[in-house]
């Protein structure tokens, strides 16, 4: 295996207002399975194609947003690696312990310099509705809704690029396929640990710790329509698309959950090797990066977040 | 639900510094009345986002009239500002003729805790 140390996106924790609206939508509209409930309230879900117990966990509170986004290690020698990285740039790494969640193993959690909470782990048991292994279907029962396969990406907003730039490249191993660049300083990044065009993205933004939105993956610009179609008979909150992005090419819809945090579908989106150079965009052009079609961004884009 | 079927009553929603009152109907939002009526290019009075409560693009204070409201996220509303008339205008819905105006706050350097 040449890709060490982080392997992808693994959990995201959504703050909801309203914990039977949110598991209608992530379940039946967006197409995740249902897991679990735990005694705390959380709830658990993930993709039909993924493989380990969850990828959504869902936690009803009176704000809507993020609690955190952590990424699955290939080993614990790799996350035990990785603290010692953390800790020696200077950033406090506090224990999660094992069973904190279901079928989770410990993991270690960490503030980045945009007020966002990433946890690391490397275990999580496997789902008892794992996709096959053996002889494989390309599904065992129909996807429902919009299909989502996998959890894909989340896009960040908060304050201090530079600094978050240089942690995920310098510590974490992280690599920038993409970004925009305006003359007073760095508006985007889109970083990988692995080689689709984004694992998260930043912009920068004077409130720390807010959530843009949470990307699932979907099978092709067919399935981006179905989406749509979905959106219009459940009277989903569209925000835009479906389009392209310039920028990593995916095909995309931007709606919102029953508390006001955005989703996306995507489909598609480049290779990005770690050999490749960065791509980068700058501000007379950033409204083609951000919307193909449109060429121009939509109010909402660089405002609304929650 | 489809918002604004016919058999809900109607009343008038004022916006301050917008020259055209809106009809809203009992069973339905006041940002999506505001939506479906005043666009392009006229320009809106309220910001729109997320239509759920959670970006507060739609805050507003409510100076006159009675409203419900559903719940929104305490981030842009709290309680002490609800009993204040301000209210996302995409969780309230008329009971009476409103008269309101735009309190988009624009995000916030201190942290919060989220909850």
């Amino acid at each position: 295996m040449s890709q060490e140390g982080l392997l992808r996106p693994g959990i995201i924790q959504l703050r909801v207002l309203d914990m039977d609206e949110a598991i209608t939508h992530y379940r039946d509209r967006i197409g995740l399975d249902f897991v679990s409930q735990e005694a705390d309230g959380r709830v658990y879900l993930k993709a039909f194609d993924e493989f380990h117990r969850h990828s959504v966990v869902l936690r009803e509170a009176d704000s809507a947003g993020i609690d955190f986004f952590a990424f699955k290690a290939d080993g614990q020698e790799a996350v035990d690696g990785f603290r010692k990285r953390i800790e020696e740039y200077g950033v406090d790494v506090t224990d999660v312990a094992e069973g904190e969640m279901p079928g989770t193993g410990k993991r270690i959690s960490f503030m980045i310099p945009s007020g966002h909470r990433i946890d690391i782990y490397a275990d999580m048991e496997l789902s008892e509705t794992a996709p096959e292994t053996h002889n494989p279907y390309v599904w065992k029962d129909e996807p429902r809704g919009m299909r989502a396969q996998r959890l894909d990406h989340c896009l960040l907003y908060g304050p201090n690029l530079p600094e978050v730039e240089k942690f995920f490249t310098e510590v974490l191993d992280f690599h920038i396929p993409e970004r925009v660049d305006l003359p007073d300083g760095t508006l985007a990044i889109w970083m990988t640990v692995s080689n689709k065009a984004h694992d998260i993205a930043f912009v920068n933004h004077p409130e720390p710790g807010k959530l843009h939105h949470v990307a699932f993956f979907l099978e092709d610009w067919s399935d981006i329509g179905h989406a749509a179609d979905v959106m219009t008979r459940y009277d989903i909150s569209r925000d835009i698309g479906p389009t392209r992005h310039g920028i990593t090419r995916g095909q995309t819809i931007y709606f919102f959950d029953p508390s006001g945090n955005r989703n996306e579908v995507f489909c598609g989106g480049y290779t990005a090797y770690k050999d490749h150079p960065t791509r980068v965009w700058d501000g007379n052009h950033v409204g083609r990066g951000i919307f193909y079609y449109e060429r121009q961004m939509n109010d909402a884009f660089l405002s609304v977040v929650t | 639900m489809p918002d604004g079927s016919p058999l809900s009553a109607l009343h008038s929603i004022r916006f301050k510094g917008c020259e055209t009152d809106i009809l809203c109907a009992e069973d339905q939002k006041v940002l999506m009345a505001m939506e479906q009526k005043i666009h392009f290019p006229n320009p809106r009075p309220v910001r729109v986002g997320c239509r759920k409560g959670g970006c507060g693009a739609c805050r507003v204070k409510v100076t006159k009239g009675s409203y419900t409201a559903e719940k929104s996220s305490r981030t842009h509303v709290t309680e002490e500002e609800a009993a204040e008339g301000y209210a996302l205008a995409c969780r309230i819905s008329p009971r009476s003729d409103l008269e309101l105006e735009p309190a988009f706050l624009g995000p916030r350097r201190p942290v919060e805790n989220g909850d």
